[in-house]
């Protein structure tokens, strides 16, 4: 019965939407400022020459090319317009069926789209977020469908298994084994997490991809519960994405309304809920045992595993904890099967992976990429590379858990082994280009600050230890250092690494031990040649 | 009989207790003075800093830079470097006005009172640091006898390993505070 | 049904333990010296003082000894060289992060953290003083929290929480701002839950807690009562 509805709800739209000789998609994201107004001066321009009938005008999430933003899609023809003013409006509409507007106009040739292969962000920028039809029609929920009718749990976990998704967190952790683990647990109920407390400065996927395909992600944690068996589930999102948050929420209500979230999800014996959990901003409520205690109502302050929350998690019951974008890659696994998504990527690294490109970079914005694509090619053909003459000193990866790549380095290629290698991480999917103009050790020292600020405060090393780092790299930073610096410098990273208690901690001296590595002389450079105790003041 | 070891001590910023535990090890200073010629110290009457001293004990935290070039005077002259007591290990006592600074610290004692005519004395007094430092925060140390004050027996113990060559480490009876 | 009894070797020596049991009571049960801050008795674990990490044969991680279950046939480092290196440096950054001064503290001489730094050797602070500009609440009737003295082990909350059942302390703030608060960060004597039982003054291993009128090396702290105390509660008397 519901699957019926739901056919009818993607035929009605299908014919709304058909109705239209021109759709008009701007970009309605975060990181695009004024598109309201934008939006506003198209709508009333084609009310004005009484085209409502023919052109249709809708707002879709990122498109991910920020740095050309605000971004104008026309259909058909796939027309794209860059820096979009309301001013544009009149000349935009007055184009349509025409010759495109010349000086606006983005070459859909440009590498930073052929060279991209999207997955993820297939629906990202094409369709309306707050739009469950609009989902539908692009193909969605069609996942669900065929799990929940042409699948056992047991399949999915195969299905997944078979597919080599590892965990788009940061460290990953196989999907498959994970959600196994869970699936044989024993305690009831089980939970279901999504993890969106994405916190690393200069990373912003998870927010995207929350803003741009909301239903994506919960078709895919529905999934992800009918495999598990869970009952419950939660979105921990951060409440410095309001966008997001207001998004989710609507998109929560809409699949409540019909029959995609709830009790027995589209006639099947599932029975699944959704809560949003706002995090107020704490660093450390990305580790997964401290974003549990967050959800409980406790202070985020992360535990030490094992237990692991697949076997004991929320409220001591089993959990599945994965990242936005892992559940956000589950729909096209399952509907793509597990050997087409096992293509992409490399063989230990498969499928495709979300990076946010910035700093000193022309295309800065949202990507994706299969795996094991070099970064010479994500910086110098998708991203353009460098403006106004600056030569590439360094890849930052991982963010303040990360380290750097060196552009001597740089033909790498993106897959979670061969970053760990070179003493970085794959990370969420931040990436930041770092030019010759600057210095290292002043990038090491803002990410120390960094993890000072948000250390949780529970365990000793990261406690104290990353202000005693900070402290350091500050005298570094003042030409003040000595060689003893650097030798604490070094011991000090060991110790709060191998000592640290969660992830936050260990992976605390990263970008350090990085920097350490492929630019040591520029720390040599700032210690005191002149050995005159005079001057070597503490 | 071997050539005796020059030793030397310094008093910075503390209060002399560990130079009273040192005259506490009593008639044992004369089984030490076998061995030892104590070339300077505020119990010996001679006022320049000798060229080499074999052992110089400083008690006491550098609190300024009066305190900073007489350290590195002494730790240039001398071949083995003591600090001698908490406040030459840790700051200790000195150290408690870290945590304001000293300008606050000389205004708190000497203008927020009852006084007639509150003033920060100036003349003649040298300036302070900020901080008051143990000797390891300028110039490298060889041996730290933490307590407050340690006891004649922990310095008599030291001293003696000391006048033996024993350089490394040397289990002493004493810590932070005692 | 009898709980089954699981053979490992600590720093060589073949040791049996109950399953369930840490390494840390198996090895103090053997008489092996494993150092703790934040561990107690009576009190949940909360593994976070990292003093009692040690070596698993098999695994490239620390492991702390206080939560770590032992298993059969499991080899475990005690005191290897790296361990004592790491628990030195631990100790330092805890005198290094506040504003400890054993010489005019009340506990000087029964304090855990001095007596640590005087068994496993430590002589001098490596690292700089953070010298932070702490309070020292006098509020209450019987008792003083010193800010400056506290490490942040947080056995008050913990006892206070699980113990008591009052739960007047918790921590405000993070990373090395991070600060015991009396309720909502109220003056403790404000405090409209603390029972005024104490327990979390006896439990404090160093000087941060104290009864009034207890000067210089006056303070003796009694937590031995706790496993009693924990038994009979879960006993329900």
């Amino acid at each position: 019965m519901p699957r019926e509805k739901i056919d009818r709800i993607t035929a009605e739209h299908r014919w709304f939407l058909d109705q239209f000789n021109y759709h008009i998609l701007v970009c309605a994201g975060l990181g695009c400022p004024g598109n309201d107004d934008i939006l506003r001066a198209l709508g009333q321009t084609v009310r004005n020459r009484q085209l409502t009938d023919e052109v249709l005008i809708r707002k879709v999430g990122c498109m991910g090319l920020c740095s050309a933003g605000p971004l104008v899609l026309i259909r058909p023809g796939d027309l794209m317009y860059q820096k979009v003013q309301p001013e544009d409006a009149e000349e935009i509409i007055a184009s349509l069926g025409k010759k495109p507007v010349e000086r606006l106009l983005l070459s859909p040739d440009l590498a930073f789209f052929t060279r991209q292969h999207k997955n993820v962000l297939r629906l990202s920028g094409r369709i309306d977020p707050e739009s469950l039809p609009d989902y539908l029609v692009a193909g969605g929920y069609q996942a669900l469908l065929q799990a929940l009718f042409a699948m056992q749990p047991t399949d999915i976990l195969r299905c997944i298994q078979e597919s080599g998704l590892r965990g788009r967190g940061g460290a990953g952790y196989p999907t498959g084994l994970k959600w196994s683990t869970v699936a044989r647990a024993q305690g009831s109920p089980k939970y279901l997490i999504c993890n969106a407390d994405e916190g690393d400065p200069g990373a912003f996927m998870d927010r995207s991809l929350l803003e741009s395909t909301p239903y994506a992600i919960l078709e895919g944690m529905t999934v992800a519960a009918y495999a598990v068996g869970a009952s419950e589930g939660f979105i921990y999102v951060r409440a410095e994405y309001p966008l997001a948050v207001q998004r989710l929420k609507r998109a929560i209500r809409d699949a409540e309304q019909n029959n995609l979230l709830g009790h027995s999800i589209c006639g099947s014996n599932l029975n699944f809920r959704v809560q949003i959990r706002l995090g107020a901003g704490a660093f450390v409520c990305g580790e997964e045992t401290a974003l549990i205690r967050s959800i409980e109502g406790r202070r985020g302050l992360p535990r030490p595993r094992p237990p692991y929350p697949a076997e004991k998690g929320l409220r001591g019951r089993p959990t599945l904890i994965n990242n936005v974008e892992t559940y956000a890659n589950i729909p096209s696994v399952i509907t793509n099967g597990p050997e087409w998504w096992a293509r992409l990527g490399t063989d230990k690294s498969r499928g495709t992976k979300v990076f946010a490109l910035t700093g000193t970079i022309r295309n800065t914005g949202l990507i994706e990429v299969p795996m094991g694509m070099p970064l010479r090619e994500i910086v110098y053909d998708i991203g353009g590379g460098l403006p106004g003459g600056h030569a590439l000193k360094a890849v930052q990866t991982g963010g303040p858990s990360g380290g750097c790549i060196p552009a001597a380095l740089l033909d790498t290629p993106v897959t979670y082994e061969s970053l760990n290698e070179l003493g970085s991480i794959m990370g969420s999917g931040g990436m930041i280009v770092i030019d010759d103009s600057a210095s290292m050790v002043d990038i090491v020292t803002y990410f120390m600050a960094f993890c000072r600020d948000e250390s949780c405060g529970k365990c000793t090393p990261c406690r104290v230890g990353t202000a005693q780092i900070h402290n350091l790299l500050t005298k570094f930073q003042n030409r003040k250092a000595t060689m003893a610096d650097l030798e604490m410098l070094e011991w000090l990273c060991d110790l709060v690494r191998n000592t640290s208690l969660c992830g936050l901690g260990q992976s605390a001296p990263n970008p350090v031990l990085s920097a350490l590595r492929f630019f040591r002389q520029e720390f040599l450079d700032c210690i005191l040649t002149d050995q005159n105790h005079e001057e070597v003041r503490p | 009989m071997m050539e005796k070891l020059r030793l030397a001590t310094l008093w910075f910023d503390g209060c002399s207790g560990c130079h009273m535990s040192l005259l506490d090890t009593d008639e044992r200073l004369l089984e030490l003075t076998a061995f030892l010629d104590i070339v300077y110290s505020p119990l010996v009457d001679v006022k320049e800093f000798p060229d080499k001293v074999d052992i110089t004990c400083v008690e006491g935290a550098i609190s300024s830079p009066e305190d900073e070039r007489m350290l590195v005077r002494v730790r240039n002259s001398s071949r083995l470097l003591v600090a001698l007591g908490d406040c030459a290990v840790t700051g200790n006592i000195p150290a408690m006005r870290n945590i304001e600074g000293a300008p606050a610290m000389l205004r708190s004692i000497y203008t927020s009172g009852n006084g007639l005519q509150p003033q920060i004395p100036a003349l003649d007094l040298p300036a302070l640091n900020d901080k008051a430092l143990p000797l390891h925060r300028f110039v490298p140390v060889d041996l730290f006898i933490p307590g407050c004050p340690p006891g004649a027996d922990t310095l008599f113990t030291a001293l003696t390993a000391l006048i033996h060559g024993n350089t490394g480490h040397i289990a002493l009876p004493t810590c932070f505070g005692a | 049904m009898t709980t089954p009894i699981l053979t490992l070797t600590i720093d060589g020596k073949e040791v049996s333990g109950l399953a369930g049991e840490t390494i840390l009571q198996v090895a103090r049960e053997n008489g092996f010296f494993i150092p703790t801050l934040c561990w107690l008795d009576g009190l949940t674990s909360a593994g976070s003082c990292r003093l009692c990490m040690v070596e698993i044969k098999g695994s490239a991680a620390l492991h702390p000894a206080c939560i770590t279950l032992i298993q059969e046939g499991m080899a475990v480092t005690t005191s290897s060289e790296r361990l004592l290196r790491y628990r030195r440096a631990i100790i330092e950054l805890l005198f290094s992060e506040r504003n400890h001064v054993c010489a005019v503290c009340v506990v000087n001489g029964h304090c855990e953290l001095q007596t640590l730094a005087q068994q496993l050797g430590i002589d001098h602070i490596s690292f700089p003083g953070l010298y932070p500009d702490l309070p020292v609440d006098a509020s209450h009737p019987r008792f003083v929290i010193d800010h400056n003295r506290c490490i942040l082990c947080t056995r008050c909350v913990r006892v206070c929480g699980e113990i008591e059942g009052a739960h007047t302390w918790d921590v405000k703030n993070r990373g090395v701002r991070s600060q015991i608060v009396a309720d909502f960060d109220t003056p403790w004597g404000d405090s409209t839950t603390c029972t005024g039982c104490g327990k979390c003054v006896h439990v404090c291993p160093t000087g941060a807690l104290f009864e009034k009128g207890k000067s210089v090396a006056e303070m003796f702290k009694k937590p031995l009562g706790l496993p009693y105390l924990k038994a009979i509660r879960d006993l329900g008397v």
